[in-house]
């Protein structure tokens, strides 16, 4: 609330300064804005920059970092009386400690003698180090804003560079910019590495990506997450690949004959009502998709094998029918279908791009040679169109691999490692929410481990992004 | 009827083409894209085992000409052709006419060459190949080799025959689609501006090979070099915004213009 | 080796007419592939969308019982209101009114309130509480029938099911059968699936907490990503020169883009949660994830909106005199905006359907009510739909496919202004 109040003061004030740079720029030369080097707005600018924008940051980082540094600080000195708590519990007391000193509803942990003693003093000295930071980043921002001015005030003069400098701070802005997007895989690498790393302290990576046995439930008991094998994370990834298999024999065919029904074939007036139906389904949250899979995909799948099942019953093969008659809702096949037909329009429309690209005079030469259609495009369009294609399916790929939701809601949790598409599998995704969902003692192996599988499948979907865009990039240099 | 109407062939000058002679023979061709007419009332006909050239200003209508007699405006959307066109004196619009085989018979090269992204030999080979013309792997590369002499690129490419067709020089890439053009043994090529992509020895080289080409083949040949047309062709015919000028032997038409139109075009060009 | 065989016009004919049937016969084929792939893309949407439809619509048909209660007191105790039972209360007097006589034990009471929604006897409890004066007087309440009932009007419940497959016994259906002849019953328009919150009782259950969530956290997500984006694909675009550092982020951005999303989930756990301490749940947190998440689809393409502006119309800008930063923002970014705003559109729809990454920063929570703030915890319209696919009872599938067609109504609207903005502003040079 301060910071906000403080914010529109330091608004008003530089927007003050941004008239009275103006006004001394233009008195300087007698009102007349020809004798300035830049336009007189330009001025104020300048002034208002400086004024504004190091106050602005000291009060933005103590709203944003106000709360670390207060829950660091508190623990810098730390009371004789948590000796007896663990890290846990410890957590906990410093949780209340800054709960109770906003005024909140702690945790319903109890506290007795010198512990409780101990906390009010923690509230007491949390109280003070939020005032202490909160009234220091307030000084600290009046007191840049005041040297702003003094700093830039004295340099208005009609020969001044204002546009230039105000320039500079535009430049800087978009650098800024620009560089959030590095940021961000920064951040993502070094989270992943970071927690993945901690996991791997526990785990070692060998039983992570080579075991067979995925169980981190068994974890939850305390020092037993290290015995081997619960967090083998192979059935994941031959359950990734089923699934992504299952949904590229869909995707594949389906998306790749439509772009070429499409570009090939279709009138101007059929592309154009088609294009945007499949733009609707492409549109479509995964999160229908995965409701959708789950209630009535599931269901219809299983009732058609536990029919084919009732059939084959007692006949020649009844093994078989016992097994279809017991087929469950969430089987691989159900969840990797759905997830086709979500990427049809996503195959569709990069091939589209593809085939589109493929230059109309290769057409003309095939078909003045007396090619059909079909030939020509079996011979020439799709033999030249190849590498764009091959890259759009790693793409595809790549999204089935990440694919989330749909997994989560329509295959199962059971960590099988079986290429049966009629058997419940599980996949690195699903294994992700679950084990974020729900518990949240950060530092468990359990937690961690889903920063583990989060790792590969950003690396597994990194590096089929990298190959695949390669060779988008070669391809249209090939044809531009 | 139609002897009436080769009395009206009035833009001919000098001797008509012999009846007997007679690859090609277009009456009243009239060609719309959507709305807009591209054609007038064509009449042309062409001689057998000769080149004819088209000549005339940007835009009018001879590579629409061009596009009629092997089809291929069928491939423009909103493209509508009228007329009658004959070869062999057979109608190629009629319902009878498999476009498939009509260009078979009638090759067809574009302005710019356009090699199939594959190798040398499999860019011959695919009108064989496609049409079935040979049945062994010894006939598919005699095919092959032969037309590649034909074309005058056997001895540059012999050796890498299976390194792609796109990977050549301008020039030798426009003999390759030559080449393919000829593997299916047409009857007649159609060529579009051929040489506008090419410096001035690949030119030479294309002009020698359609003068070689003659003996066996009717060649169309579109240009707008008045020396190519003076060089390569026996016949040739001026358009102008979509109407045939006039049409006779290429002496003729360069020497003794009928029409000013074509007088104004010709020294134009020259001047 | 001889000409002869093949130059000769006749048997190249020949030959190319022998096969020309099978070849023709190819070419059907292979069109037919190609409208069959067509066909069946468009029939899973037919198929996707109906089923939705045809699950969710009767969440928007609403049951409400209304019934006149004799506030007795003997029952109610005027000093401690809120002590009273007032769900039995109403049970007991329906029956009265279906002339059942209940049993020592409450049977029939009880097998009532299972049909009844506890809303009626809240709002009698809040009626009595405002105006204790209500006591020993006869008060009229409305409100919904249990979600069960409901499913029973509405057919989806049969009495044909054996009893015991069914959630409501036969009595009951009688009951309900019986109420709806006596005009107890009326059926309208469910505002309330608009207007109320999440709740554990279905037929109380409504949107509005999510949509509201889903606004508070666009808003953030569009307020970051959008100027952030615009700037850094203007900077890149227009002012960057074209080297290894540039290369490197561009590169970066493409990559970005495709990473999946559930990748930036572990990112806002990880760095927003438990480093800068945003709080849980929350739009604000949302939001930020979710922007990191368009920010590269905005930056792709406002760069391409970028792109499509002539080169002339900075020549121009730049020969009158102004500098670079104004030949950008006075005649550049102008030209791009609809470009760039059909991007930004696009890309708040996609962030409007994400769900993956917000399970991850605790957005599952049950949060009956609309959210406090951006820092207070809520509840978005894909994880609502994800939380009551999850619920055991089947009239949560109901509202989970009719929670669906909110959130394909608010998705349809957004690509429809893209689209039209796209139309409207087509290329003005
Ligand atoms: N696909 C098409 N759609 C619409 N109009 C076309 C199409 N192709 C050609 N035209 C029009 O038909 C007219 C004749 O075009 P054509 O290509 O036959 O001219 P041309 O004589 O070959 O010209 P150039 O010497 O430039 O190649 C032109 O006005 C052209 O604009
Ligand atoms: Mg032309």
């Amino acid at each position: 609330m301060l910071t906000w109040v403080a914010l529109l003061a330091l608004a008003l004030f530089s927007g003050a300064t941004f008239f009275a740079a103006r006004g001394k720029a233009l008195a300087a030369v007698g009102g007349r804005p020809i004798g300035l080097h830049s336009l007189p707005g330009y001025y104020g600018g300048y002034v208002a920059l400086w004024v504004a924008v190091p106050a602005a940051l000291i009060l933005l980082l103590a709203a944003g970092f106000g709360g670390s540094l207060e829950a660091g600080l508190l623990r810098s000195s730390e009371s004789s009386a948590l000796q007896a708590l663990d890290a846990q519990q410890r957590d906990v007391f410093y949780n209340d400690a800054v709960t109770l000193s906003q005024g909140g509803q702690p945790s319903e942990t109890v506290y007795e003698g010198p512990q409780k003693q101990a906390l009010a003093d923690a509230v007491s000295k949390a109280k003070h180090l939020r005032s202490q930071i909160t009234y220091g980043a307030l000084a600290a921002a009046i007191a840049l804003a005041l040297a702003g001015v003094a700093f830039a005030y004295p340099k208005i003069r009609p020969d001044f560079r204002a546009r230039n400098q105000v320039e500079t701070w535009i430049a800087g802005l978009f650098i800024l910019c620009s560089v959030t997007a590095v940021l961000t895989t920064i951040g993502i690498v070094g989270s992943l590495v970071w927690e993945s790393w901690r996991f791997f302290q526990s785990v070692s990576p060998v039983d992570f990506l080579f075991g067979m046995e995925w169980n981190p439930q068994i974890a939850m008991r305390s020092d037993q997450y290290a015995s081997s094998g619960a967090f083998g994370a192979v059935p994941l990834f031959i359950g990734t690949f089923l699934i992504m298999i299952i949904a590229m024999m869909v995707a594949a065919p389906v998306g790749l004959f439509s772009a070429i029904y499409l570009s090939e074939y279709a009138s101007p007036l059929a592309r154009s009502v088609v294009k945007p139906l499949l733009e609707i389904l492409a549109g479509v949250p995964t999160v229908v998709y995965g409701f959708f899979a789950a209630l009535t995909v599931g269901p219809l799948f299983r009732e058609f094998f536990n029919g084919i099942g009732g059939l084959l019953i007692g006949s020649g093969l009844d093994g078989l029918g016992q097994y279809l008659s017991q087929v469950q809702n969430q089987m691989a096949l159900v969840a990797g279908a759905v997830m086709g037909v979500m990427l049809i329009p996503f195959v569709s429309s990069l091939s589209d791009d593809i085939i589109n690209a493929v230059p109309q005079s290769l057409r003309d030469g095939s078909l003045a040679m007396g090619a059909t259609r079909s030939e020509t495009v079996k011979k020439v369009v799709l033999p030249a169109a190849l590498p764009g294609i091959m890259a759009a399916l790693l793409l595809a790929v790549s999204r089935a691999v990440g694919e989330t939701m749909i997994v989560t809601m329509a295959a199962g949790l059971q960590a099988k490692a079986t290429i049966n598409p009629l058997d419940t599998v599980t996949t690195v995704t699903v294994q992700i929410v679950t084990l974020l969902t729900g518990d949240q003692e950060f530092d468990s192996p359990k937690t961690l481990a889903a920063f583990g599988l989060g790792l590969t499948l950003f690396l597994v979907t990194l590096i089929l992004n990298i190959i695949a865009l390669r060779i988008v990039q070669k391809y249209r240099e090939q044809y531009d | 009827m139609t002897q009436n109407r080769d009395e009206a062939l009035d833009p001919v000058v000098g001797t008509a083409v012999p009846g007997d002679q007679i690859k090609i023979r277009a009456r009243d061709i009239n060609v719309f894209y959507g709305a807009k007419q591209a054609l007038f009332d064509v009449s042309l006909d062409v001689a057998e085992k000769s080149v004819t050239a088209l000549i005339g200003p940007s835009g009018c209508g001879k590579s629409t000409f061009l596009r009629c007699i092997n089809r291929m405006n069928d491939t423009i959307a909103g493209a509508r052709v009228q007329g009658r066109i004959e070869l062999d004196g057979e109608d190629v619009n009629d319902r009878g006419i498999d476009p498939v085989v009509l260009r078979a018979r009638v090759g067809m090269v574009f302005q710019k060459p356009n090699p199939f992204p594959k190798t040398i030999y499999e860019n011959v080979a695919y009108g064989p190949r496609i049409h079935g013309i040979a049945t062994t792997k010894a006939e598919l590369d005699a095919i092959v080799e032969k037309s590649l002499k034909r074309a005058g690129l056997w001895a540059e490419v012999s050796d890498r025959l299976q390194q792609p067709g796109t990977g050549l020089s301008g020039g030798q890439q426009q003999r390759l689609v030559i080449a393919r053009a000829i593997a299916v043994s047409p009857e007649v090529i159609l060529m579009d501006e051929p040489c506008s992509a090419l410096d001035p020895i690949a030119t030479a080289r294309i002009e020698e090979l359609i003068d070689e080409l003659r003996n066996q083949y009717c060649i169309v040949i579109v240009t707008h070099s008045m020396a190519q047309a003076a060089r390569v062709s026996q016949r040739t015919a001026f358009f102008h915004m979509g109407k045939l000028v006039e049409a006779g032997d290429t002496g003729d038409i360069f020497t003794n213009p009928r029409d000013s139109r074509t007088q104004d075009y010709i020294t134009g060009r020259f001047g | 080796m001889t000409d002869a065989p093949m130059s000769t016009s006749a048997t190249l004919r020949q030959t190319v007419e022998a096969r020309l049937k099978v070849r023709h016969a190819q070419e059907r084929r292979f069109r037919a592939y190609g409208l069959a792939a067509i066909f069946v893309a468009l029939a899973f949407l037919t198929v996707l969308l109906g089923r939705i439809v045809s699950q969710g619509y009767t969440t928007f048909l609403e049951y409400s019982l209304t019934v006149p209660v004799y506030v007795d007191p003997a029952r109610v105790d005027r000093t401690d209101i809120s002590g009273a039972n007032f769900d039995l209360l109403i049970a007991d007097q329906v029956l009265g009114r279906l002339g059942i006589k209940d049993d020592d034990f409450g049977t029939q009471s009880s097998k009532m309130m299972d049909i009844l929604s506890n809303d009626l006897g809240f709002q009698l409890l809040q009626k009595v509480k405002a105006n204790p004066s209500l006591i020993g007087k006869t008060v009229s309440v409305t409100g919904p029938v249990r979600a069960d009932g409901a499913l029973y009007y509405k057919g989806e419940i049969k009495k044909s099911t054996p009893e015991d497959e069914r959630k409501l016994d036969n009595t009951q259906l009688q009951w309900l059968d019986k109420m709806k002849s006596m005009g107890m019953v009326s059926s309208g328009f469910n505002t309330g699936f608009l207007t109320k919150s999440d709740s554990t009782e279905p037929e109380q259950a409504g949107v509005w907490g999510a949509i509201v969530g889903s606004t508070m956290m666009l808003i953030v997500t569009a307020l970051l990503a959008v100027p952030i984006g615009v700037l850094a694909a203007t900077y890149l675009e227009e002012f960057a020169a074209k080297n290894r550092w540039t290369d490197i982020i561009e590169v970066n951005i493409n990559n970005l883009a495709a990473v999946p999303s559930i990748v930036y989930g572990l990112l806002g756990l990880a760095v927003f949660i438990n480093w800068l301490h945003v709080p849980r749940s929350s739009p604000l947190l949302g939001g930020l994830v979710l922007a990191l998440m368009a920010l590269p689809t905005v930056i792709i393409a406002t760069r391409s909106a970028l792109k499509a502006v002539p080169p002339s119309i900075r020549e121009a800008a730049l020969g009158v005199g102004a500098s670079k930063t104004q030949t950008v923002f006075h005649h550049v970014l102008p030209l791009a905006m609809p470009g760039v705003m059909t991007g930004a559109i696009l890309s708040m729809a996609h962030a409007l359907g994400e769900t993956a990454p917000l399970l991850m920063i605790g957005m599952v929570s049950f949060v009956p009510g609309v959210p406090e703030g951006f820092t207070g915890a809520a509840t978005v319209l894909p994880v609502q739909v994800f939380i009551w696919e999850n619920a055991s009872e089947r009239a949560f599938h109901e509202r989970t496919a009719g929670a669906i067609m909110v959130l394909l109504v608010f998705m349809i609207v957004m690509n429809l202004a893209a689209i039209l903005l796209r139309r409207r502003f087509e290329r003005r040079w």
